[in-house]
Order: structure tokens, then C-alpha cells, then sequence
């Protein structure tokens, strides 16, 4: 069999793309998870509003690029903090189910706002990235993707570095560790569970802007979400680097199947991945195995 | 009733339990004789409950062995070993929110109870006939016993701590153990609760035959209650035997008092009371 | 007023219905049952059949969810499996139309295990998850094995037949969904006067100490689940003689989630909880449907049609938020209440 390594190696590229992208809304599942415990099931419709009101921003007021943008990452801030106050928050002393039953109801609402306001077509979202083909040896990488994975790169960094380092990202990460303890030392705790929430959301907001730039937008853009949650359940749903480690394999497994399988086989791809990781791993590669105390 | 080496009920040998770097229990060895009540006690984080949860199953030891009734058990699930007859109740209290005391009581019977899914859904004239017997002897024998029928059908999240701790007993009773592990059975009572839960247990022992072990910190109801009490420090046994001869060693009392030499202290403690300045001088 | 009621032996205390009160609007709701189809007109009649089936699907449902604690986004593809199923036999084999509905269930039933199989072994979240990758898998499956599902084109159902005489309209389909959906509820219900219904509620409680009772948290799960698959596939059996047309867009993941918030605002753990969230999450849709025709649209430039799919989505995933933050106990709860009103009445509650 005479393998095409420069295609191989192309596809690779384009699958390693996609997976910072998974890396970068998986940080954003686990920035929740960590700091308020839910399992938000919506991530991958909190991405496609990110993505909606950019094109409302762009294409639908006409602002230009450098406006629309951080306008749309506003919004997204602020719609993260509305939904941690109205919905996470009240369902504080609920059993963890309960929580993630209010996410599956999210996840509805907005799918219908978004068909309600733009309707369920694909919709195309103006280009702002360069259009030149990026050329790494013989191997040929989709501009957008190229770009997409480097501003992922960097807003993971960003965010990494900014919450190791500044006062809100060591109170999000005692937070994280232990509520009580963090609220005795002064922390405020609430204002702890807004800041999670709304970095989440802009996070998501840029992962949607640049899924969409790379594949149009639509009301079921929450699909991607759906490999984003086995991406986090591969890493560990409280570990950042498994969020990381995660997305990049997924991306890869999911690039690997679709061209060498088909791609309408992509999806089989990525649950047959749930499935072996539940039998084999069911904590994932680096999540910690909560002991009960009894 | 089948007994092993020397006739004891439980057998625990050299127990080690690690968690990361934590030795909980290093080479913790006691026996439990049929038909006794046993007590482990031990400052906190002596290692008590731990214990509890490796016999129980939802720990694995890194090394030791557990003989229940001359047989380990080291390979038996937690639901297996209820079948074997263990029962346990839990210091925070276990029982299951959502329905009453009955409902709970009745769970306990569940392993020696047949009815299966098939025989649920058409309510079969067996399963009808295994649930009424199941609640008539739970009335007759248990709720009567430990006079709980006037909270019968009250939901569990409505009871006082001691009534729960009651119902988590009764519970426990429901599955005809061999052996009970009780969790700090009183835990949190007043001294009328706590005598109440003395004379049931010793009840307990006494007309159904039900040998007991519990962890307990309070000294009265361990030494007039026990047969054998096993004392833990660090996860180590460092005494066992008669409460009498327990409480008489020194090491005993060095666990919970602390080190020191006991007339030094004393000697000091003589020498900070005495008045140094004349205060009727000063006022 | 009826502050108690005195009974006189274990059995009569462990009744479903347990006072002559309670039975006597038993006798009522019967026969109101049985009057209705000859009193209503077709589209009623529709509604009936569709909430009937409902019934059955959300029960089974709150088994799972309502009372074992497990979260589930897949009801809707047990439903396909169970309705493919019952299409597939019908059309190829002819066979009792009885049959066909328990061989759907078991269709689901097994699939269900499947699925459970890997997710059940550590937390209730990765069964949701795995569940909506059934339904993903599920469509795929549908689409793509043509020769048995007819593709995205799907399958045309002939009418059931029983005792010679063809099901094809709503009147004869009432006599026929209605008793079935009632004998579904009532097993359910008897579930849970035994130690399988005990042992799935322990698990949502605290499966620790059920656990610790001898309750196998796999094994129970695994029924639960189970039993909860099989009741969606003789409701998607139901569906496919009553809609007589399945494809697989038929079963989309929104389907699963109006099951979930039937469940939610019905009352999770509660037969009656079923029976009135899934009436509830039914006429909703119709009462839209009136309330968007109502409305000047054509004024704002808008079209009745279109927008009512998406509100429908909005609708359903706002009764779940605010029925789990203002009454999590559900409309069973508000019954409840009432019923306490009358009950205690002069008295206040």
C-alpha cells in the first residue's frame, strides 16, 4: 500500500486544527465545570451565539471587523453572566442532575431563538481572516483553520497564564478546590461563579466565531459541542490539560476517519471513542477519581 | 452457622490501606467473636471508619485479608457481602430521602427478597403475597421493637437526627444480618437517646442473635456495653482485650491524652496557680 | 373533609387507591374514557390518541429519570427503534399487530442495553451523553440502511389489524392506544409497590448505601433503563400505527428533550406526574399553534408556519428551566396542593 504521507500529513494538520478548536471550547466546559460543578451540556450552543451575534454585529448592522468582534465577545460575557444568575445559580443546592437537566433546557432555548431570529439556513459569516493557502512543505492547510488554530493557541495561553497569575484566577481555582474553604477566606464565591461563567461564554464566543468563519453557521451548529463533550470526558471533566490533550486527539481521530472512511462516518468515529474510554477509562486520561467520603 | 478459625465470626489480618500517600490502616488485625459486641475506638482519624469501609467493600486493602464466617471476602462486592449477611449503618446518616420510614426499612429487606422485574410490573399474586408478608414482619418484629410505628409512613427528611439514626438501625435490622457494624450509633444524642440505643442494641444481641461491631467515642456505652474493644491510633491496633484492661493501659491513655510524663504536668500546672505578686497589695 | 383513613389490614394499606373517594373518581374517569370518542370530534380524537401515547412514552421515561435518577436524551431513538421495528414487521410479515408492539419494545429494549452496558458502570452523566449519541447512531442507522428502513424516505405503515377489522382512524385507534397506555401505567406504578421500584429509587437517593443493602448498582441500573426502553419502544410502535409513516427525521434529539421536560414538569417519581406532564407538554404546541395564528404577523412580515417550529423549541426548553428552578416538583405537586385544599377544607393547609 503506498501511503501519501505528504496527504497524510495534510489531513493530520487540518484534524490538529479542528482539535485546538475542540482544546478551546473544552476549557471553556471545564472552566464551568471546575468553578460551579455543572456539566453544561449547551457549550456548543453557547459557541453558535457567539457565532450569531457576530454575524448580527458584521453582517446584520454592518459594523466593521474590529468593532463586531469584541461587541460580540461582550454579549457573549454578558449573556454568560444572565444565565449564571437566572438559571445556575438557583439551582445551587439541587443535586448535580438537576443542574444539568436546566443546561439540556438552554441548549433548546437558544437552538430556537437562533432558528426564530436567523431561521434554521446556513448562513455564511463575512471573511475577516487572510485567504491565502498556507503551505507547510508539500502539505496544503486551509488558511481559516490555520489561523482559527493560532488564535486558539493563543486564547488558551492567554487564559492559562492570566488565571495562574492574576488574583480572579487563583480565587476561580480555590473556588474550584474547596467552596467553603474559599469562602472563609474571603473569597466572594458568587462573584466567582459570574467570572467562570462569562470567560466560558466569551471563550465559546470565539470558537464560534472561527467554526463559523471556517464552515458557515446554522442552527444546528451545536453538533460540534457534541464532540466537544467527548473531548472533555477523554481528558478528565475537571482537567484543563486533558481538555487540551483531548481536543487535539479528537480532532485528529475525526479528520483521520473522514477522509479515509467517509465522512458522514466522522461522528461513529468519535463515540466509538466515548464508548472505549467509558470501558477503559471511565474517568478520563487525567480527571481526577472522586473518593466518596462516607 | 459457619464459623472458621477458632470459631470467630469476622476475621480481619493485617489490614493496609493507602490512599496516595496516606497509610490509613497498617497491619490493623482483630477478630469477632459470634454472638458479641465489639468496639473499635480511637481518637479521630484513628482509622475507625476506614476500617468500616474496607469490610464493607468500598475500599480495596493493599494487603490483609477479611474472614467473614471462615470464608474471605476480599473478592465479594458490597452488594454481595449484604447477601452474606453484613449490615451497616453510617456515622452521617444514610438513609434514602425521597421516601419514608417504611419504604426505607423495607429496602433493607431487598437482598433476601425475590420479586423480579417481570413479576413487579403484573404485581403478581407472588409478589403480592412476598410484600405483605415482608410488611407484617417488618410491623411485628422490627418497628414494634424499636418502637418507631407511631413515624411509620413520615418521610425520612422530616425526623429528628436521633429517630433517623433509629430508622437507619432498623434498617439495618431488616436484613437479618449476621453481623452488624454500627457507625457511631450515637452520635450526636442525649443521654436519654443514647441509653435507649444501648438497650436496643444489647436487645439486638440478646433475641435475635446478631453479633455487633461498632466504632463509638463515647467511653461509657463502649465499656459497659463491649466484650472486646480494639483500640486504633495512626491506623494501628495498639491494644485490644477486655474494656477494663483497655482502659487500664497506658498506651491507651497516651492516644487520647497526648505524651508527656502525667506528674510533670501536674507539677507545673501547681506551679502556674501559685500567686506570684500579692494581689490585694496591688487592688 | 378527610384528614385520615383508618385501614384494616397491611394489603388494603398498600393499595393504589386506597379510599372510596379516590375510587369513585376512578369509576368516573373510566367512563368519561369511554364516552369521549363518541362525544368528540376528529381532531380531539387526535389529540386524545397522541397524548395517550405520550403517556405511555413519558412514563417510561420517568422510570428511568423521574424515579432511578438517570438522565436520558434518547428516548426519542428508542422510540424510532420500536416504531422501525413495528413498521419493518407489518409491512414485510402482516404479523398481529400485538406482536409487533412487544417486538418493538424488545427491539428497544435490547438496544437500550447496549447503550447502558459501557455508561452505566460510573456517574448518571455519561448516560446522557451516550444516550445522544444513540440518537445520533440511531439516525445514521435509519438513513442509511435502506433496503430494511427505506432510507430518508421512510417506511409506509399499513393500518393495524385486530380481529380482521383495519385501525385507520382515529376513533378505532382510541380503543385500542388508550387501554394499552393504561396498562403501561399501571405496571409502572406496581414497580414501585415492590423491591425492584424501591431499589431504583435508592439508587437516585444514595446508591452508596443501596449499595451497602445488596442492591447491584449495575444490574439495577441496567433494568431501569431497560424496562424504560422497552416502554419507549412500544410507544414508538403506537406511533407508527398511528401516524402511520415513519422516517428518520421522525425522531429528532428535540423529541427526547419534550420527553424530558414532560417528565420535569409532569413530576419526576410520580405516575400522575407522567400522566399530567405529558398531557401538558401535548396541548401546549396546539395552544401555540391558536396563540401564533392569532397574532398579526403578516404585519411584522412574518409567517405563522415558520416560526412556530422554533418557538415550539423554545417553549419546551423553557418549561424545563422554569419548572426545575419554581416547582420542581411539577404539576403533581400542584395537584397536591389542591387536592390538600379540599381535603383540609374549612381548615387553611
Amino acid at each position: 500500500m503506498n501511503i501519501d504521507w505528504w496527504l497524510l500529513f495534510e489531513i493530520s494538520l487540518a484534524g490538529l486544527g479542528t482539535g485546538g478548536l475542540y482544546a478551546l471550547t473544552g476549557l471553556a466546559f471545564v472552566m464551568i465545570y471546575k468553578a460551579t460543578r455543572v456539566v453544561n451540556i449547551a457549550i456548543g450552543e453557547m459557541l453558535m451565539i457567539g457565532a450569531y451575534i457576530f454575524f448580527a454585529f458584521s453582517a446584520g448592522m454592518g459594523l466593521p471587523i474590529w468593532l463586531a468582534i469584541p461587541g460580540a465577545l461582550l454579549v457573549c460575557g454578558a449573556f454568560g453572566a444572565l444565565v449564571e444568575r437566572t438559571m445556575i445559580r438557583p439551582m445551587l443546592g439541587e443535586s448535580p442532575i438537576s443542574s444539568f437537566m436546566v443546561t439540556v433546557g438552554l441548549s433548546s432555548i437558544l437552538v430556537g431563538v437562533v432558528e426564530l431570529v436567523w431561521t434554521a439556513d446556513q448562513q455564511r459569516l463575512p471573511e475577516f481572516l487572510p485567504t491565502k493557502p498556507i503551505e507547510i512543505g508539500q502539505a496544503f492547510v486551509s488558511p481559516k483553520i490555520f489561523y482559527g488554530f493560532w488564535i486558539a493557541v493563543l486564547l488558551i495561553t492567554t487564559v492559562l497564564l492570566v488565571f495562574r497569575f492574576w488574583r480572579g484566577g487563583v480565587a476561580l481555582r480555590a473556588t474550584a478546590s474547596d467552596q467553603a474553604a474559599a469562602y472563609s477566606m474571603g473569597i466572594n464565591v458568587p462573584r466567582v461563579f459570574s467570572l467562570a461563567w462569562v470567560v466560558a461564554a466569551m471563550i465559546a464566543g470565539v470558537a464560534g466565531i472561527v467554526v463559523g468563519s471556517i464552515g458557515g453557521i446554522s442552527s444546528a451548529m451545536g453538533i460540534f459541542g457534541l464532540s466537544v463533550l467527548v473531548v472533555v470526558i477523554f481528558g478528565g471533566l475537571d482537567s484543563v490539560l486533558g481538555a487540551l490533550v483531548g481536543g487535539l486527539f479528537v480532532g485528529l481521530v475525526e479528520a483521520l476517519t473522514g477522509f479515509y472512511i467517509g465522512g458522514e462516518y466522522k461522528i461513529l468515529a468519535t463515540f466509538t471513542l466515548l464508548v472505549l474510554i467509558l470501558v477503559v477509562r471511565p474517568y478520563g486520561l487525567f480527571g481526577t477519581h472522586e473518593i466518596e467520603r462516607l | 452457622m459457619k464459623t472458621g478459625v477458632a470459631g470467630t465470626l469476622l476475621e480481619v489480618q493485617d489490614l493496609t490501606l493507602t490512599f496516595g500517600g496516606v497509610k490509613a490502616l497498617r497491619g490493623v488485625s482483630f477478630s469477632v467473636q459470634p454472638g458479641s459486641v465489639t468496639s473499635v475506638i480511637g481518637p479521630n482519624g484513628a482509622g475507625k471508619t476506614s476500617v468500616f469501609n474496607t469490610i464493607s467493600g468500598f475500599y480495596r486493602p493493599s494487603a490483609g485479608s477479611i474472614h467473614f464466617q471462615g470464608e474471605s471476602i476480599s473478592n465479594v462486592t458490597p452488594p454481595k457481602r449484604a447477601a452474606l449477611g453484613l449490615a451497616r449503618t453510617f456515622q452521617n446518616i444514610a438513609l434514602f430521602r425521597g421516601m419514608t420510614v417504611l419504604d426505607n426499612i423495607k429496602l433493607g429487606r431487598h437482598c433476601h427478597l425475590r420479586t423480579g422485574p417481570l413479576a413487579a410490573l403484573f404485581y403478581t399474586p407472588a409478589a403480592r403475597r412476598e410484600e405483605d408478608a415482608l410488611r407484617q414482619e417488618i410491623e411485628e418484629r422490627i418497628i414494634d421493637f424499636l418502637e418507631i410505628d407511631h413515624i411509620r409512613k413520615a418521610p425520612v427528611a422530616s425526623l429528628s437526627y436521633g429517630l433517623q439514626k433509629r430508622v437507619e438501625l432498623a434498617r439495618a435490622l431488616a436484613m437479618r444480618p449476621k453481623l452488624l457494624l454500627l457507625d457511631e450509633p450515637v452520635a450526636g444524642m442525649n443521654r436519654e437517646e443514647t441509653e435507649d440505643m444501648a438497650r436496643f442494641i444489647l436487645e439486638v444481641r440478646r433475641e435475635w442473635g446478631i453479633t455487633v461491631l461498632m466504632v463509638e467515642h463515647d467511653m461509657g456505652m463502649v465499656m459497659d456495653l463491649s466484650d472486646h474493644v480494639v483500640v486504633l491510633n495512626f491506623g494501628q491496633v495498639i491494644a485490644q482485650g477486655l474494656p477494663t484492661e483497655v482502659q487500664a493501659n497506658p498506651e491507651v491513655v497516651k492516644a487520647y491524652l497526648g505524651s508527656g510524663n502525667i506528674e510533670a504536668l501536674r507539677a507545673r500546672f501547681k506551679q502556674a496557680v501559685r500567686p506570684t505578686v500579692n494581689t490585694r497589695a496591688v487592688a | 373533609m378527610r384528614i385520615g383513613s383508618a385501614k384494616e389490614s397491611y394489603a388494603a394499606d398498600t393499595a393504589l387507591f386506597d379510599s372510596p373517594t379516590q375510587r369513585t373518581w376512578l369509576v368516573v374517569f373510566a367512563v368519561a374514557l369511554c364516552l369521549f370518542p363518541f362525544v368528540a370530534d376528529d381532531y380531539w380524537l387526535y389529540l386524545a390518541c397522541l397524548v395517550a401515547i405520550n403517556v405511555a412514552s413519558t412514563s417510561g421515561l420517568n422510570i428511568l429519570t423521574g424515579y432511578t435518577g438517570l438522565v436520558s436524551l434518547g428516548q426519542s431513538a428508542f422510540m424510532g427503534l420500536g416504531a422501525y421495528t413495528v413498521a419493518i414487521l407489518q409491512i414485510r410479515w402482516g404479523t398481529p399487530f400485538l406482536l409487533n408492539l412487544l417486538a418493538g419494545g424488545f427491539v428497544a429494549m435490547l438496544a437500550g442495553m447496549l447503550v447502558g452496558l459501557p455508561s452505566l458502570r460510573v456517574k448518571g452523566l455519561y448516560l446522557a451523553i451516550a444516550t445522544i449519541a444513540a440518537g445520533v447512531i440511531a439516525h445514521f442507522l435509519f438513513s442509511h440502511f435502506t433496503s430494511l428502513t427505506g432510507g430518508s424516505s421512510g417506511l409506509t405503515v399499513p393500518p393495524a389489524k385486530l380481529f380482521g377489522l383495519e385501525l385507520d382512524d382515529s376513533f378505532k385507534l382510541y380503543w385500542v392506544i388508550v387501554p394499552i397506555t393504561g396498562l403501561m401505567l399501571l405496571g409502572a406504578a406496581n414497580l414501585f409497590r415492590t423491591r425492584i421500584g424501591r431499589a431504583f429509587i435508592a439508587i437516585r437517593d444514595r446508591d452508596i448505601s443501596a449499595e451497602v443493602l445488596g442492591i447491584s448498582l449495575l444490574h439495577y441500573k441496567l433494568m431501569s433503563f431497560a424496562i424504560s426502553s422497552f416502554y419507549a419502544g412500544v410507544a414508538g410502535g403506537l406511533f407508527a400505527y398511528f401516524f402511520r409513516a415513519v422516517t428518520p427525521e421522525s425522531f429528532p434529539l428535540v423529541m427526547s428533550i419534550f420527553f424530558l421536560a414532560a417528565v420535569i414538569v409532569g413530576g419526576m417519581g410520580s405516575i400522575l406526574g407522567s400522566v399530567l406532564g405529558a398531557a401538558f407538554m401535548t396541548l401546549v404546541p396546539e395552544l401555540l399553534k391558536l396563540l401564533v395564528g392569532w397574532l398579526p404577523l403578516e404585519a411584522f412580515g412574518g409567517n405563522a408556519a415558520l416560526i412556530l417550529s422554533p418557538v415550539r423549541t423554545i417553549v419546551f426548553g423553557l418549561m424545563i428551566v422554569l419548572f426545575l428552578i419554581f416547582e420542581p416538583l411539577g404539576l403533581a405537586e400542584m395537584w397536591r396542593r389542591v387536592r390538600r385544599v379540599f381535603h383540609l377544607w374549612p381548615f387553611r393547609t
